[in-house]
């Protein structure tokens, strides 16, 4: 890896590399992507649909003749992961949108991932056959059985060469465990266990037990009427298997350590930021809600996203944070509309970059956001057919508050608030990203020089 | 910034949003302050409106209705015993024939399989892949 590679210098130019999804308007609801991830080497990159279905895509081997042209990511494998169910018992309509996937680190030639609807979990294997046997003794080519009268004489099947067929297999299925909404899903430093957490508890599991996991934190209050939070995302540390943080509706964080405990209820550290109280409104708690939770690839920091900022926490420090970066302030102003027409609870992710000196998250109008920790400097871009030429490079975007508005600037009565990007990921070590717009995965390349 | 003064909501505009009722700590603001904090503060200005055509909103006691509704997502009622006593009761006339236009299925209209929606999973490859 190249030093430096992986900041947003003045020198970074993000340029479109691809588009995946289609251009008509009709895409029906099933298509909007609902997760996109890149697995711990980059060389896949897997997204999960309202449908229930997982697409994974592979990176080309970059050719000495294209040098100018990294690796493009072509259709690997897709296959549906989960489909629609009904809990007669519950009254409850159980749909098959994939919520998140995370992939295993790679341990042998076959691929894992975990891939998650709002109550089961699955571990899926995708494996490639390249070879197959040829030369049965009691089948015939086409499988049909040989009439063992015929037979006589006996050979040894040999493994000849044969088409790449990439297949994909549950593994494990892991169900029956969540009675509230699956928001997310970790896999452990340890590669043995993992957690998945819903509304209001976290179960810890290990891969190869599927009848029974461990609840290791429960915030269930005895009498519903007192609920006052709820969990919405959580992440193991990315090296310390002991160590696990959860988010919450209330805009506040807490780390856990396994070993303090068997249920972590009393968590080890509480990372809240002090509330000016004369600043407090209607929308205070709702819009401090967080919606995602990322530890660094250090593992010293964890950013939290909420509706209009992203914030950078040192594990060293609970009261405040660290930075503060506003992705889209402007929206203050529009808070009553964004609450009446439900935007006010989008769920945006946030994700760090490989070298963790750059944040990115989404917004509305199909914008996303960048920022620099290191310089400070932060840009808007947007992925929109228009700029999508091979190689062109993404102009940043501006939005224009109030008063005389430029040629190139957008104002925030013309945002498009059904544009919106909650899903964003980034390569672990390169400055490749896999931004999803509805129904259309983007993929942006930085500037080949 | 100009205050804002909000308009009083007539009959026909307040709306009883009961799917909005959601609240996690009463908020009561005396006129005056409503006033000073509209032009400092866009959020509160932004309250200002909301209360304003929902008067309603933040009074409804009892727990968090916000975060239960969010925990009862995906919640269809189905009653064995009423389809079943529906079923019964149809038994003795003639069975209506479907409308050609499924309208939604509400009120004292007891569901039958036919009626719902068929979930089905999708056959489709995902165009992604295309």
């Amino acid at each position: 890896m190249i030093p430096g590679l992986g900041a947003l210098t003045q020198d970074t130019l993000w340029c479109f590399s691809q588009l995946k999804g289609t251009v008509e308007i009709g895409a029906t609801e099933a298509d909007i992507i609902s997760t996109v991830e890149f697995n711990h080497t980059g060389e896949l990159l897997a997204t999960g649909d309202k449908g229930g279905r997982v697409v994974i895509f592979q990176r080309e081997q970059e050719s000495k003749n294209q040098v100018h042209r990294r690796g493009e990511y072509n259709v690997y494998s897709t296959f549906q992961s989960h489909e629609p169910e009904f809990d007669y018992l519950k009254s409850l309509e159980i749909e098959e949108k994939i919520n998140k996937i995370r992939w295993l680190p790679q341990q042998n030639a076959a691929y894992f991932l975990l891939s998650t609807n709002d109550k089961t979990v699955k571990l899926w294997k995708v494996s490639e056959r390249d070879k197959r046997p040829e030369g049965y003794n009691l089948k015939d080519e086409e499988g049909r059985l040989r009439d063992p009268a015929t037979i006589t004489t006996l050979r040894v099947p040999v493994l000849r060469p044969m088409d790449l067929m990439v297949e994909a297999t549950p593994r494990r299925v892991f169900a029956n465990a969540h009675t509230y909404h699956i928001n997310s899903i970790s896999v452990n430093s340890d590669y043995e266990t993992y957690m998945s957490a819903d509304d209001l508890r976290i179960n810890l599991w290990n891969f190869e037990i599927t009848n029974q996991s461990f609840n290791i934190v429960d915030i269930k209050p005895a009498n519903m009427e007192e609920l006052t939070e709820v969990i919405t995302a959580a992440e193991f540390h990315p090296h310390h298997c002991n160590t696990f943080v959860y988010s919450s509706s209330k805009g506040t964080i807490r780390l856990c350590d396994m070993r303090a405990s068997a249920l972590c209820d009393r968590h080890t550290k509480f990372f809240e930021e002090p509330e000016d109280p004369s600043n407090r409104s209607f929308f205070s708690e709702i819009i401090s809600s967080i919606s995602d939770v990322k530890f660094s690839h250090s593992g010293r920091y964890i950013m939290t996203r909420d509706y209009l900022t992203v914030k950078v926490w040192d594990l060293n420090m609970e009261n405040r944070p660290i930075e503060t970066y506003q992705v889209h302030d402007y929206l203050r102003s529009k808070l009553c509309s964004l609450y009446e027409n439900d935007c006010i609870f989008d769920k945006f992710e946030c994700v760090w970059n490989g070298s963790d000196s750059v944040i990115m998250t989404g917004s509305y109008n199909n914008f996303f956001r960048m920022f620099d920790r290191n310089t400070k400097r932060d840009v808007t871009l947007e992925a929109s057919r228009e700029n999508s030429k091979p190689r062109a490079i993404l102009k940043p975007r501006k939005v224009c508050v109030g008063g005389k508005r430029r040629k190139d600037e957008i104002s925030v009565d013309s945002l498009d608030f059904s544009k919106k990007i909650l899903h964003t990921a980034w390569h672990p070590s390169e400055n490749i990203i896999a931004v999803a717009a509805t129904n259309n995965l983007y993929i942006f390349q930085d500037k080949v020089n | 910034m100009s205050a804002e003064v909000p308009e009083a909501a007539s009959a026909e505009e307040q709306k009883e949003h009961s799917l909005l009722l959601w609240f996690v700590q009463p908020l009561i603001l005396s006129n005056l302050e409503e006033m000073e904090d509209k032009v400092t503060s866009p959020e509160k200005a932004e309250e200002a409106k909301l209360k304003a055509r929902y008067p309603h909103l933040g009074q409804k006691p009892g727990g968090s209705d916000f975060l239960r509704k969010r925990l009862q997502k995906g919640q269809k009622y189905f009653d064995s015993g009423d389809y079943n006593m529906a079923k019964a009761k149809m038994k003795n006339k003639q069975l209506p024939t479907a409308t050609p236009d499924k309208t939604e299925v509400t009120g004292d209209h007891i569901p039958t399989p036919q009626d719902l929606p068929q979930r089905k999973p999708s056959l489709v490859a995902s165009k992604l892949a295309g």
